[in-house]
C-alpha cells in the first residue's frame, strides 16, 4: 500500500504540483503532488475543494419535500437520491421495504435501472472512453467525447442512445427527465400506462444488444493491455455493497455485505438501518470529504471500495443471463483470482451492470404487475428513516429524523464517492509512485492520475454550471512558494505555458 | 413529431442565480403560446440533448451567465468543439457539434439567451439583480416567441444589445 505518501515528512522543502481541477469528473477536485529535488514523489493527495453543506440546507424542511429536493444534489444521478430518500421516508410513514405495494416496488426498480444505465453510459462513453480508446498519454486535443464521436462514431452514437434510453425510462416514470416526482412516502405517485410500457418496450432489445457490445468493447480494451490494465492504479481493498439474501447482485434493496481483499466475507446480510454501528467516518484536516471505514477492521485497515467493481466482486451471481455470463468471464480473466482488484476493471464491471440493467428493464416491462394501480401504502408514523440503495457510483446512505410536525431535524448522507475517498487517494498514490516518480512531469503524464480517479467515476459536486467558470491550470511551485511553471488548458483543449511563471 | 421550435432552459433551482434558465422556462410555460413550441428543462446540457435538436427549425437555449452583459445577451451559436474541464456538462455550441458528429447533418439555427447571474451558492434564492434581469428576459422572450424566425431573432440580437 501507499499510505506512506499521504503526508510527507518535510513538506516545506518539496516542490508542489497541482492538477486543479481534475477534468472529466463531476464537480471540483484537485490533486497535489510534492516532489523532492530528484522528482521523487513524496506526497500525493486528492482533495475535494467544494464544501456543499447540503445536509444543513435540508434541515427545517418538511420530509415530503425530500424526494424532489434531494435531486438537486446532483445533475447526473438525481434519481438515486430520490430513491434513497424515498426509501427513508417510507419508514417515516411506517412502511418497511417489504411492505411497499409490489407495483410501487417494481416501478422504483424500473426507475433505478434506467438511472444506473444512463449514468454508466455517460461515464463510460463520454468521460472514460477517450482515455481507453486513444491512450492515457495521447494528444490532449483528441482525448474527449468529440474525439470519440469523430474517430469512433459508431461507439459514440450508441453511447448517446443508451444514455437517452435511460433518460426516457426516467421521464416516463417521473413525468420529467429531472425534478420528476416518482417516489413518495409509502410508494409511487403515478402508474405506468400500457402505452408508456409499450413505448419503452419497443427499443429494449436494441438496448440490450448495444449493452452487450459495450461489454465486448471494454473487455477487448482491458484484455489487450494485460497486465498493464490489471496493475494500473490497482490496490487491494475491502469491498462493500448491498446483495440480495441469496447473494445475487442487487441495486435497489438488500443487506450489507463486506468482503476483504482475499474474498472472505467479513459481514453479510446486515440490515442497513444499523449502518452507523458498522461504518464510522474519519475527518482529516486537508480534505472536506470524510474518510469512512469499517469499525470492525479499524481506521488503518477498514477502508473499502464501493461501486460497480465492489458489487460485481461481492455478489455470488447476477440474475440476468447475459450479465451473468459476462460476470463469469470477468472473474475468470485474472486467472481465477477470487477478487478482481484492478482499478481499471471498474469500467468493465460498469458495463456488466449496464447489460444487467437493460435485461432487467425488459423483464420488468414484461411483468404484468408493472401496470398495477395499487401504488401507496401507509402505516404508523415514525420519527426516523434510513434509505440505502446502490447508486451508480456505489452504496448511498440517506438518514433522516423528523419532529412531531414532520420537520427534518437531522440529515446525514454518505454518498458513494465519500466511501471511495481513501481508495481514490491510494490509487493516486500508486500511480504517482509507479509511473510519475523520478520523471519530468508533463500533461500526458499527469493525465495518468486523472485516469485513476476517473475509473471511480467520482461525483464531486452538484450541477452548477455557470457559463465561463471552468478553468484548468497546472502549477509548479518551488520550495519558497514561487510559481516556477504554469500551464493553462483552455476549453478547446489547447495548452499554453504562461510566460509570467 | 417534435414541434418546430424548442426552448431549453437549464440550471439548478437550488443554486441561487443558476435557476435563471429554468425560471424563464416556467414563465414561458405560463405566459406564452406554446402550440408550436416545445419546452425543455434540465440541470445541465448533456450529449443526449443533441437528439432534442432533431427535426427543429429553431432552438433557443436559456442559461445563467456570469460573463454576459446585464441584464441579458442574445447570441446566435455556431457548432463548436468546446471541451470544458468536465464533459458532465456541455455548452450549447458543443451540443450542436455533437449533433453534427453523430451524423445528423447541420444543426438547426440555435441561439443562447444568457441572463446575467452573480451568486450560485447552494440553498440561496435569486439575487436581487438576477430577479431584475429575469424580468427583463421574460419580456424579451415573450416578444421573441411571437416571431420565431431566425432572421427576426438575428435582428433582435442587435436591437437589444444597443437598447440595454
Amino acid at each position: 500500500m501507499y499510505e506512506h505518501l499521504e503526508t510527507a515528512d518535510n513538506p516545506e522543502n518539496l516542490r508542489r504540483i497541482a492538477i486543479d481541477p481534475v477534468s472529466r469528473v463531476e464537480g471540483h477536485g484537485k490533486v497535489t503532488l510534492l516532489l523532492d529535488e530528484h522528482n521523487q514523489v513524496k506526497q500525493a493527495r486528492l482533495h475535494i475543494v467544494e464544501f456543499r453543506g447540503f445536509e444543513r440546507f435540508m434541515q427545517g424542511r418538511p420530509y415530503w419535500e425530500l424526494p424532489v429536493i434531494v435531486q438537486r444534489l446532483c445533475g447526473i444521478c438525481p434519481v438515486s437520491h430520490q430513491l434513497a430518500a424515498g426509501k427513508a421516508i417510507d419508514q417515516l410513514v411506517g412502511i418497511d421495504p417489504d411492505k411497499l405495494p409490489p407495483t410501487a416496488d417494481k416501478l422504483r426498480r424500473l426507475l433505478h435501472f434506467g438511472q444506473v444505465l444512463q449514468s454508466h453510459a455517460l461515464h463510460f462513453f463520454h468521460l472514460a472512453s477517450p482515455d481507453l480508446l486513444f491512450g492515457f498519454e495521447s494528444e490532449i486535443g483528441k482525448r474527449n467525447v468529440i474525439g470519440v464521436l469523430s474517430d469512433y462514431p459508431d461507439i459514440g452514437l450508441k453511447g448517446v442512445k443508451l444514455r437517452k434510453y435511460g433518460q426516457e425510462v426516467i421521464r416516463v416514470i417521473c413525468g420529467k427527465r429531472i425534478h420528476g416526482t416518482g417516489a413518495i412516502a409509502g410508494g409511487m405517485n403515478k402508474a405506468l400506462t400500457l402505452e408508456e410500457r409499450d413505448y419503452l418496450l419497443k427499443d429494449v432489445d436494441q438496448i440490450i444488444a448495444w449493452s452487450e457490445e459495450a461489454v465486448d468493447v471494454i473487455k477487448k480494451v482491458h484484455c489487450s493491455h494485460l497486465p498493464y490494465y490489471d496493475e494500473f492504479a490497482t490496490i487491494r481493498s475491502n469491498y462493500l455493497g448491498l446483495t440480495r439474501p441469496d447473494g445475487a447482485l442487487e441495486l435497489y434493496h438488500g443487506g450489507i455485505r463486506v468482503k476483504n481483499d482475499r474474498g472472505e466475507t467479513v459481514i453479510d446480510h446486515i440490515d442497513y438501518c444499523g449502518y452507523s454501528d458498522i461504518i464510522h467516518e474519519e475527518v482529516r484536516s486537508w480534505s472536506y470529504m470524510k474518510f469512512p471505514y469499517l469499525l470492525a477492521l479499524g481506521k488503518e485497515d477498514g477502508w473499502y471500495r464501493v461501486g460497480p467493481l465492489a458489487r460485481v466482486n461481492n455478489c455470488d451471481y447476477i440474475d440476468t443471463p447475459l450479465a451473468e455470463a459476462a460476470r463469469f468471464e470477468f472473474k475468470a480473466h485474472g486467472g481465477g483470482q477470487v477478487m478482481v482488484h484492478s482499478t481499471l476493471a471498474f469500467h468493465w464491471a460498469r458495463m456488466i451492470e449496464v447489460l444487467h440493467c437493460a435485461e432487467s428493464i425488459k423483464n420488468l416491462l414484461l411483468d404484468p404487475e408493472i401496470l398495477g394501480r395499487d401504488l401507496v401504502a401507509r402505516g404508523e408514523k415514525r420519527y426516523e428513516g434510513i434509505g440505502v440503495i446502490e447508486a451508480p457510483r456505489g452504496t448511498l446512505f440517506h438518514h433522516y429524523r423528523v419532529d412531531e410536525n414532520d420537520i427534518l431535524t437531522k440529515v446525514n448522507l454518505i454518498v458513494s464517492t465519500t466511501s471511495n475517498n481513501t481508495a481514490m487517494n491510494e490509487s493516486v498514490r500508486q500511480v504517482a509512485a509507479t509511473y510519475l516518480s523520478g520523471r519530468e512531469l508533463t500533461e500526458p503524464l499527469l493525465n495518468n492520475l486523472e485516469v485513476a480517479i476517473r475509473a471511480y467515476d467520482p461525483c464531486l459536486s452538484c450541477a452548477t454550471h455557470a457559463v465561463g467558470k471552468m478553468p484548468l491550470q497546472v502549477e509548479l511551485v518551488d520550495a519558497e512558494g514561487r510559481i516556477a511553471d504554469r500551464i493553462v488548458k483552455y476549453g478547446d483543449g489547447t495548452i499554453e505555458r504562461l510566460a509570467d511563471a | 413529431m417534435p414541434k418546430p421550435v424548442l426552448v431549453f432552459g437549464y440550471g439548478n433551482l437550488s443554486r441561487g442565480d443558476d435557476a435563471l434558465g429554468p425560471l424563464l422556462i416556467d414563465y414561458v410555460q405560463e405566459r406564452c403560446d406554446t402550440e408550436a413550441i416545445d419546452i425543455l428543462t434540465d440541470f445541465q446540457l448533456q450529449i443526449e440533448h443533441a437528439l432534442d435538436l432533431e427535426h427543429r427549425e429553431l432552438v433557443l437555449f436559456a442559461d445563467a451567465s456570469v460573463a454576459c452583459e446585464a441584464p441579458f445577451e442574445l447570441n446566435e451559436l455556431e457548432p463548436a468543439l468546446e471541451i470544458a474541464y468536465t464533459t458532465h456538462a456541455l455548452h450549447p455550441a458543443s451540443v450542436m457539434a455533437v449533433f453534427q458528429s453523430i451524423g445528423k447533418g447541420p444543426p438547426p439555427p440555435c441561439f443562447l439567451l444568457a441572463i446575467k447571474g452573480e451568486t450560485f451558492e447552494l440553498g440561496e434564492n435569486l439575487s436581487p439583480n438576477a430577479e431584475r434581469h429575469l424580468r427583463h428576459a421574460e419580456s424579451f422572450i415573450e416578444e421573441l416567441l411571437q416571431n420565431p424566425h431566425p432572421a427576426v431573432w438575428r435582428s433582435k440580437k442587435f436591437k437589444e444589445s444597443t437598447v440595454i
